[in-house]
């Protein structure tokens, strides 16, 4: 896999630099993030209480994908099989990945744009917006559905972005330079965590279920959680994408930015907007799973270099397979119990993270 | 190197003059420059001084236009107050007091930022970028540094490199804001006589900040003196720094000794 990728990158892309790069293992890293994404998803759907061999699991895809050319492959899953792995084991491992994906690139922009290793995704009251929605939806108007979705995602999507919305606004009265909007993305996030609060002490039946969604949970991935989200991720991630040069920029500051013909604060908030809307897209279909976002873009940015025209593209795929193998752990520990994924992720992340520090630290 | 000159020379457009015209600005409700008037011919070299607080970068930036203020900045008559910043930008570099230096960023890369306002936003480096990056750093000295980390430079490379940012715009005014305050005094001078080579070379105009006064009187060409947001004196080095002057401005006692660059000040102390 990364020799066919090395292959064609070196009689492309890279052909453009030829002094080379400071990471000889640019080409690699990308890659080894794709390898390991899909050697993640092919584990992801092989492990559970049926187990489904990747050799049968990728005959059955290939017959599904072939059978309107007429052709027949051999050696595919039993029809209960199959179907464990078209409702079940398939949805979730696509939105596994999609989540991750999101969520990375979304923290990998969030740290480039406050300029702030510590940024992530839920910095400027994502979490507690999405939080707020979806513990209201659960505690008044549990079971309703909108053209067929819960209504729980819609409440958390939209939560989300009326969270980072109050303080854009907010910040943007005071300046919108970097330190404003943290302040009020600190404002916007106890205001909206105090509500959330509120409304769940008073709904003390539905702590449970509210519990579990703040932990994060794919449990119930289904085909439907995928086709909400999906536009908008793609949408978030292509404009994500577009703004790595211009993030590059703001790297150098406001003042810099601007003086290489960059408006700081247009860029700024077009990938506050765009990182905020993969964010919403993935805790609506999620609930809350956090360090995707903080510790796989510094792991990427270890790998690549701070450039965000590297760095972006592997945090893509990079999140996606961290989360499909969060996932897979958080299936298996305890099987056939689930433990919650933003459990798994913070269990895996934060030693991850406190290795990388006291790497750093070292290295002067 | 000839060839490296040429053709920086060739694609740049040479120096502007630099006109300020009535310049206010403020910090909040607080007044910082009143009215400040400055001229610098094409391939000139002003040199802001003044006390702390007198206003001296703020200076810097409103004619970069990234504070607000009134009055008007020009090109060669142009207005350049209500350009935009790409427009600005080619014409226009800027090297801050303490320049953000990102991390994880190669000294290439770094470099080939000051490409930004020459190329659509979203495109690549073109070949042309790429030549002018490595001619800039080829007579910065950096090639050799070119894939280390911008980080992990020496204080007086990194100059080298912020100043290689922004030569690679190609710009006909430099802005440098104390490009000598993190360096000790070799590092400086080093980094003056480069300034002072490239307005030679390509007549790029230089308005800088200098706090350090033999500095500013032995390299800048003119000096203007800010004193609380006003120009007090303005005009060749020895007729700017003067003891009287230094005393009433800064409240200093200094000789000023005539060298043959210019004035060099040596400070006094005091009786008692």
């Amino acid at each position: 896999m990364a020799t066919t990728v090395k292959g064609t990158r070196d009689g492309g892309a890279t052909a453009g630099a030829p002094a080379g790069r400071r990471s000889p293992g640019t080409v690699v890293v990308v890659g080894g993030s794709v390898a390991a994404l899909l050697a993640a998803v092919l584990a992801g759907i092989w492990v559970g209480a049926l187990p489904l061999p990747p050799g049968a699991v990728l005959a059955t895809l290939a017959d599904r994908a072939l059978s309107p050319l007429g052709i027949d492959v051999p050696g595919g899953l039993t029809g209960t099989e199959a179907a464990v792995l078209l409702e079940l084991r398939l949805p979730r491992v696509v939105l596994a990945a999609l989540v991750g994906a999101g969520l990375a690139i979304a923290g990998g922009s969030y740290q480039g744009v406050f300029r702030n290793p510590l940024a992530d995704p839920y910095l400027l009251g994502a979490a507690a917006g999405a939080g707020l929605g979806a513990t209201l939806v659960i505690a008044y108007a549990p079971g309703v559905t909108v053209a067929g979705v819960g209504v729980v995602p819609l409440a958390a999507f939209a939560g989300a972005l009326a969270g980072v919305g109050g303080a854009l606004a907010l910040g943007a009265a005071a300046g919108s330079n970097n330190a404003t909007l943290l302040l009020a993305g600190v404002a916007v996030a106890a205001f909206l965590a105090a509500a959330q609060t509120l409304v769940q002490q008073q709904n003390s039946e539905d702590l449970q279920k509210v519990y579990g969604w703040l932990l994060g949970q794919l449990g119930s991935a289904q085909w439907s959680d995928i086709r909400l989200v999906l536009p908008y991720l793609v949408l978030a991630s292509a404009v994500l994408l577009l703004c790595a040069r211009p993030l590059d920029v703001l790297a150098v500051g406001d003042d810099e930015a601007r003086s290489l013909g960059v408006h700081p604060t247009r860029v700024r908030l077009l990938v506050i907007a765009a990182a905020s809307l993969a964010t919403a897209s993935a805790v609506a279909v999620s609930g809350l799973i956090g360090f995707v976002g903080l510790v796989v873009p510094h792991i990427v940015r270890r790998l690549v270099g701070g450039s965000h025209v590297r760095l972006l593209p592997v945090c893509l795929v990079g999140g996606g397979a961290f989360l499909v193998l969060s996932d897979v752990i958080a299936r298996v520990v305890l099987a056939p119990a689930e433990l919650p994924l933003g459990v798994v992720t913070a269990f895996i992340g934060a030693p991850f993270f406190a290795g990388l520090l006291w790497a750093r630290g070292r290295r002067g | 190197m000839t060839g490296a000159t040429g053709a920086t020379g060739a694609t740049a457009p040479g120096g502007a003059r630099l006109e300020v015209l009535g310049l206010g600005a403020a910090h909040g409700r607080t007044a910082v420059l009143h009215d400040v008037r400055l001229t610098v011919d094409p391939g000139g070299w002003l040199a802001v001084i003044g006390p702390n607080g007198s206003g001296k970068s703020t200076l810097l930036r409103s004619v970069l236009g990234a504070h607000p203020h009134s009055g008007q900045v020009r090109l060669d008559g142009a207005p350049l107050t209500g350009t935009g910043v790409r427009a600005r930008a080619r014409q226009v570099a800027y090297a801050p007091q303490q320049p953000v230096l990102p991390e994880g960023l190669t000294t290439r890369d770094y470099v080939s930022l000051g490409r930004t306002p020459h190329r659509a936003l979203l495109s690549a480096p073109r070949a042309v970028d790429r030549r002018v990056v490595a001619e800039v750093m080829g007579r910065l000295e950096l090639d050799g540094l070119a894939e280390r980390l911008l980080t992990t430079l020496s204080g007086g490379e990194q100059q080298r490199a912020v100043l290689a940012r922004a030569l690679a715009q190609q710009p006909r005014v430099l802005l440098l804001d104390e490009p000598t305050a993190a360096l000790d005094l070799g590092h400086a001078q080093q980094v003056l006589d480069l300034v002072d080579s490239l307005r030679r070379q390509d007549g790029i105009t230089v308005l800088s900040t200098l706090h350090d006064l033999t500095l500013a009187g032995q390299y800048a060409d003119r000096l203007a003196l800010l004193s609380a947001g006003r120009v007090v004196a303005e005009g060749p080095p020895a007729d700017v720094l003067t003891p009287a002057a230094l005393q009433r401005y800064y409240g200093a006692r200094a000789h000023v000794v005539a060298g043959p660059h210019g004035p060099a000040v040596l400070p006094l102390r005091g009786p008692g």
